[in-house]
């Protein structure tokens, strides 16, 4: 037992993801347990492991977390990246959920039908561009400072990087209108940990392929 | 201006109801602006109101707070209903989450067409019974305490009970297998805050009906 977190879900981003990036960007070495087909999650059903029947679950500190919010709530507190005050958390959480919202939105697009996939594209660059961008780029025009709260690192600027990079992974120009976001960007790929978890050999995944798809539905479904 | 918290959202459950449940469960008393047509929506969004141009918005200690999971964190943070320490939080959020899902499941049933509305309420009665309502059965049983977490009241027991109640209005013997979970039941109805909610009166918005569906439509539809 090495004391690390073990993270347990498939070979790919999916939702274990943000949890991936709020390790790596807090420093901590975590290990992996890939579900390869649906006996490997049947067993971890079985073994009561998983308290809701779902993963990602992760083991972490005695406790076998499941529910990604949950998760990530943790391991930002433990590792101070949750602000300073409940007033600070607050306006994390608020920006965090919206990201998340985002961020499901370019999820679920591998898994759109054929004749659904367009729209489905224009919705996630409507919404990316219309909603959720400008407000970011609103917060950092009016505070000006390097991360988006409380003048300090956190979770919410983990969680919108990897949005971004997500988001120009669909549209590569998606950043356009943006230049303090652009910035941001730049900035906080630089951070050390991000720096690292972005080069190749890290524990980031790749975008979901449509070939792997049929992969994943017979873990699940 | 009041000072008590004042929520912005149409005149039924939907997703303000937790917060309702929760500000309520605390004692905390609250105002209510119900949006009754597609204008006053747009309005809110003209003024900048809504960060993400979404309701449920909360006006709590001098924010416009909006998403429903950071709006309940703050409530539970502020009226000490998140736990004593971290780990307690950790299960807290496990259980919430979990409960949430189960919700999701009841908040969308209203929007669903006529012909899938009795496959709906299948899925429904199957993840309560199956995967979500055990889970809180054997918590309870195995720590013998009254409340979920800690041995003390938390957002988790109103979370709960707010389930328990919406799923039992549409499957009313559903509690049948689940001893712990009657007398849990039982036991946060009889909390005053709680009672008091749970009488004619108070807040508390009624299921969603027909009329209910079309103002939400009327409102948000694009």
């Amino acid at each position: 037992m090495s004391g690390k977190p073990k993270l347990h879900y498939f070979n790919g981003r999916g939702r274990m993801e943000s949890i991936r990036w709020l390790l790596a960007a807090a420093g901590v070495e975590f290990e992996e347990c890939f579900l390869e087909t649906k006996d490997d999650l049947t067993k971890l059903q079985k073994d009561g492991s998983l308290l809701f029947q779902q993963v990602p679950m992760v083991e972490i500190d005695g406790m076998k977390m499941v529910q990604t919010r949950a998760i990530l709530s943790y391991i930002a507190a433990k590792y101070n990246l949750y602000g300073k005050d409940l007033k600070d958390r607050a306006l994390i959480d608020m920006y965090v959920e919206a990201v998340i919202d985002l961020n499901e939105l370019l999820m679920t697009h591998t898994f759109q039908p054929a004749d659904k996939k367009q729209q489905h594209f224009a919705t996630i660059v409507d919404k990316a561009t219309n909603r959720y961008f400008p407000v970011y780029e609103k917060v950092l025009k009016d505070h000006g400072q390097d991360f988006l709260v409380g003048n300090q690192f956190s979770r919410a600027d983990v969680q919108l990087l990897e949005t971004l990079l997500m988001a120009e992974e669909c549209k590569p120009d998606i950043l356009a209108k943006f230049p303090l976001l652009q910035s941001f960007k730049a900035r906080i790929s630089n951070i050390p940990t991000i720096k690292k978890f972005l080069q190749p050999g890290s524990q980031r995944k790749p975008p979901l392929q449509e070939k792997d798809v049929p992969k994943l539905m017979k873990i699940f479904h | 201006m009041s000072g008590k918290p004042r929520l912005t959202y149409c005149n039924g459950r939907g997703r303000m109801e937790p917060v309702r449940w929760l500000l309520a469960a605390a004692g905390v008393e609250f105002e209510e602006i119900f949006l009754e047509t597609r204008q006053q929506y747009e309005k809110l969004i003209k003024d900048g109101v809504l960060m993400f141009q979404q309701v449920p918005l909360v006006e709590i200690d001098g924010m416009k707070m909006v998403q429903t999971r950071a709006i309940l964190s703050y409530i539970a943070g502020k009226y000490n209903l998140y736990g004593k320490d971290l780990k307690e939080r950790a299960m807290i959020d496990m259980y919430v989450e979990g409960i949430t899902d189960l919700m999701q499941m009841i908040l969308m049933f209203p929007f669903s067409p006529p012909e899938a509305k009795e496959k709906n309420l299948d899925s429904v009665k199957e993840r309560a019974t199956n995967r979500y309502f055990p889970v809180f059965e054997k918590v309870l049983k195995q720590h013998g305490q009254d409340f979920l977490v800690g041995n003390k009241f938390s957002w988790a027991d109103v979370q709960l009970i707010e389930a328990i109640l919406a799923v039992e209005e549409k499957i009313p013997a559903v509690l049948s297998g689940f001893p712990q979970l009657q007398a849990f039941k039982i036991r946060m109805s009889n909390m005053p805050t709680i009672k008091k909610f749970l009488q004619p009166g108070s807040p508390r918005k009624p299921p969603p009906d027909e009329r209910y569906v079309e103002t939400v439509l009327k409102i948000f539809k694009k």
